[in-house]
C-alpha cells in the first residue's frame, strides 16, 4: 500500500499516486479551459469597444456563449475538482476513494465540455450561458451540460468518500483542517448546484427534442439561477478555502478563531445559495418577501460570512507576521509581506478585489430599490468579473504557482515574469470589472452587441458620451487583463513540460512557511488590539461600503424627479 | 472527563459532511425553490 504513496520533500505532504494523477489532470483541463475562454473573452471585449466593435452579431453571441461557459464553468469547476482531492485525499493525508469513479467523472466532465465547445463553435446554439428558454439551443447544447454536471457530481461522491475513508482509517484527529471544512462547504454548494442544474435542464433537453411541449419561462430562470448562480457560490467557497491555505503556507498563520471562521462557512452552506434571485428581481409573479428575503442572503447572514472571512485572512496574516518580528507601526506586517511571490500577491489582490469590488457591488445589486438602477446592465458582468475573476481565478492561479513544484515536481518557469504577472491580471480585470460597472450605471445593456442599436430597425437612444469612454477603457483592461492571463497559462504550460525537474530535491527558499510559535504571539499589535492594521482596513472597507451604498440611493433619487 | 469524551452539540454538527450536506441542499431548496416555484403556480393562468 505505502507504494501507492509519495511524500513530498518541501511539505511533507502524503500524496495518494491516483489521487496525485487525478489532480494534475483535472488542473491541466481547468488551464485549457481557461485558455480557450480567455481568447474568446478578449473577442468580447474588442466587441463591446464602439470604436472597434471587431465582431458581426451572430459572431458576438457565440462568442460570448462559448467565453462565458468555458471561464465560469468549465475552468472552475476542473480547477474545483483537482482542489476538493487536494483538500480531501491530500490534506487528510489517505488514499482517495474509488478513482475509478473519479475518472470516470472526470472522462464525462471532458466530453462534456469539448462537445459544449463544438457545438457552440457550430452557431446552433448562440443562447449565452443562461440559455433562457424558449430561446432553443442545439439538443447537443443541453445533453453537453447535463454529461459535464453528471461528472462534477460524481466528483464531489468521490470527495465525500474519502472522507469516509479518512475518518475509518484515522489518518486524522478531531476535526478537519478548516481548508478541508471549506472544501467541504464547496461541495455541499456543489450538489446543490448540480441537481438544481439536473431539475432544469433535463427536462430543457426533452424540449429542444420535442418530447416536452413548453417550458415556462419564469420557473426556467428560477431553477436556472439555483444552478448558474450557485456554481459561482462553489467557486467563493474554494477560493476562501484557498485564501486560508495560502495564509499557512505563505505565513505559517493559523486562523484568528477557528469556531468564528467555522460558523462563517456554516452561513454559506445554509445561506449563500439564495442570492440566486438576485436575477429575478424585475421578474412579476416572485414577491417582493422572496425576493428580499433571497437576495439578502437570508438577512445578511452569508455576508456577514463573507466580511468574516474578509477579516480573519488579513487578520491571521497579521498575527503571524507581527509574531515574526513585523510589529511596528500599522502596517509593517503588510509592507514586509512576500509581494514578489505570485501566489501571496495573487492572494492578496483576490482578497480585496473580491471585497472592495466584488462584494459591495454584489450587496448593491441585491438590495431590490437600487438594483433596478443596474439591472440587466454591463454593470453585472463588472460585478462577477471582481467576484469570479479577479476573487475566484487570482486565487486559483496563486495556488497553482505553489502546486507545480509540489504537485508536478518542476521548477517555475520565468518565474520574474511570474512575479509580474497577478499585477498585470489584477490590474486588467480590476479595470474591467470598474469600467463595465461604470457603463452599467450609465444604463448600458447586457448581452447586446451594439449600443447603438443598429441593426433594430429604427430603435434610438443615445447614450451619454462617457459610455462610449468606459466602454473603450474596458477593451484596453481587457487587452491587460487578457495578457495577464496568456502569461499565466505560458508559465505554467512550459513549467509543467519542461520546467527542471525536481525529483527529491528540497526547494530554497522553503515552499511552506514554519509556523511562529506561540509564545511569539503574546504582546503584539498596539494595546488590546493585536491586529490593528487589519481593524483599520475593515474600516477603510465599511466607510467605502457605506458611501457607495448611499451614492446608489443618490442616483436612485434622481431618477425620477419630484414635481 | 464526560465533556472532553463528547464534543459539544454545535462540534457535532459542523463535523458531520453528511449531517451539512442535508442542511445544504435542504435550506436552499426550501427557500428558493420550493418558495419561488409555489409562488409561481399560484399566479393565475390568462384566459
Amino acid at each position: 500500500m505505502s507504494e501507492q504513496f509519495r511524500t513530498c520533500p518541501d511539505t511533507g505532504l502524503k500524496f495518494h499516486k491516483p489521487a496525485e494523477n487525478l489532480m494534475k489532470a483535472n488542473a491541466v483541463a481547468a488551464v485549457v479551459f481557461l485558455l480557450v475562454g480567455g481568447i474568446y473573452g478578449l473577442l468580447v471585449g474588442l466587441t463591446r469597444w464602439p470604436a472597434v466593435h471587431l465582431l458581426p452579431a451572430d459572431a458576438f453571441y457565440l462568442t460570448l456563449t462559448a467565453h462565458g461557459i468555458n471561464v465560469l464553468i468549465f475552468w472552475m469547476i476542473f480547477f474545483e475538482i483537482a482542489v476538493l482531492y487536494f483538500a480531501s485525499s491530500v490534506l487528510l493525508g489517505c488514499r482517495l476513494a474509488v478513482p475509478k469513479v473519479a475518472w470516470a467523472g472526470f472522462a464525462l466532465m471532458l466530453i462534456g465540455a469539448l462537445m459544449n465547445n463544438y457545438i457552440v463553435a457550430t452557431g446552433t446554439s448562440s443562447v449565452m450561458m443562461t440559455s433562457y428558454a424558449p430561446m432553443e439551443a442545439h439538443p447537443l447544447f443541453y445533453l453537453s451540460l447535463i454529461l459535464f454536471a453528471v461528472g462534477a457530481l460524481l466528483g464531489c461522491m468521490v470527495f465525500f468518500a474519502t472522507l469516509v475513508v479518512a475518518k475509518q482509517e484515522k489518518t486524522y484527529e478531531g476535526s478537519v483542517s478548516l481548508v478541508t471544512f471549506g472544501a467541504i462547504t464547496a461541495a455541499i454548494i456543489a450538489v446543490f448546484t448540480i441537481v438544481s442544474g439536473a431539475i432544469i435542464l433535463v427536462p430543457t433537453l426533452l424540449w429542444s427534442l420535442g418530447f416536452i411541449a413548453e417550458i415556462d419561462a419564469l420557473a426556467y430562470r428560477l431553477i436556472w439561477w439555483a444552478f448558474g448562480h450557485s456554481s459561482q457560490q462553489i467557486n467563493v467557497a474554494a477560493h476562501i478555502s484557498i485564501w486560508y491555505a495560502i495564509a499557512a503556507i505563505c505565513f505559517g498563520a493559523k486562523p484568528m478563531s477557528e469556531k468564528v471562521s467555522r460558523m462563517a462557512f456554516l452561513m454559506y452552506i445554509l445561506f449563500l445559495q439564495l442570492a440566486s434571485a438576485h436575477h429575478l428581481l424585475v421578474d412579476p409573479g416572485v414577491s417582493s418577501e422572496f425576493k428580499m428575503f433571497n437576495t439578502s442572503y437570508a438577512m445578511y447572514l452569508a455576508v456577514m460570512a463573507s466580511m468574516v472571512h474578509g477579516l480573519t485572512v488579513p487578520g491571521s496574516i497579521e498575527s503571524a507576521q507581527r509574531a515574526k518580528g513585523f510589529n511596528s507601526g500599522l502596517f509593517e506586517w503588510l509592507r514586509r509581506a512576500p509581494w514578489g511571490n505570485p501566489t501571496f500577491s495573487g492572494m492578496f489582490i483576490s482578497l480585496i478585489g473580491f471585497g472592495f469590488l466584488g462584494g459591495i457591488s454584489g450587496v448593491v445589486m441585491g438590495a431590490e430599490q437600487i438594483n433596478i438602477l443596474m439591472h440587466n446592465t454591463v454593470y453585472v458582468p463588472g460585478h462577477f468579473h471582481a467576484t469570479v475573476v479577479i476573487g475566484s481565478t487570482l486565487a486559483f492561479m496563486a495556488l497553482t504557482y505553489w502546486l507545480v513544484p509540489i504537485l508536478f515536481r518542476r521548477e517555475l518557469v520565468f518565474k520574474k515574469v511570474a512575479a509580474w504577472q497577478p499585477y498585470i491580471f489584477g490590474l486588467g480585470m480590476s479595470g474591467v470589472a470598474l469600467f463595465l460597472m461604470g457603463a452599467g450605471t450609465l444604463g448600458v445593456p447586457r448581452r447586446h452587441w451594439d449600443i447603438t442599436f443598429s441593426l433594430t430597425g429604427g430603435v434610438v437612444h443615445e447614450f451619454p458620451a462617457a459610455a462610449n469612454t468606459m466602454l473603450a477603457l474596458n477593451g484596453l483592461s481587457v487587452i491587460l487583463a487578457v495578457l495577464g492571463g496568456a502569461l499565466f497559462c505560458v508559465i505554467i504550460v512550459l513549467s509543467i513540460l519542461f520546467g527542471r525537474k525536481l525529483g527529491d530535491e528540497k526547494q530554497e527558499p522553503a515552499l511552506i512557511a514554519t509556523p511562529p510559535d506561540d509564545a511569539a504571539y503574546e504582546g503584539i499589535g498596539r494595546g488590546s488590539i493585536s491586529v490593528p492594521g487589519t481593524f483599520v482596513m475593515a474600516m477603510v472597507f465599511f466607510v467605502a461600503f457605506a458611501l457607495y451604498y448611499f451614492i446608489n440611493w443618490k442616483y436612485l433619487a434622481e431618477t425620477w424627479g419630484i414635481s | 472527563m464526560d465533556e472532553e469524551e463528547t464534543p459539544p452539540l454545535m462540534q457535532r454538527i459542523l463535523d458531520n459532511p453528511f449531517i451539512l450536506l442535508f442542511l445544504g441542499v435542504a435550506a436552499p431548496a426550501v427557500l428558493y425553490l420550493i418558495w419561488g416555484i409555489m409562488e409561481i403556480i399560484s399566479v393565475p393562468v390568462a384566459n
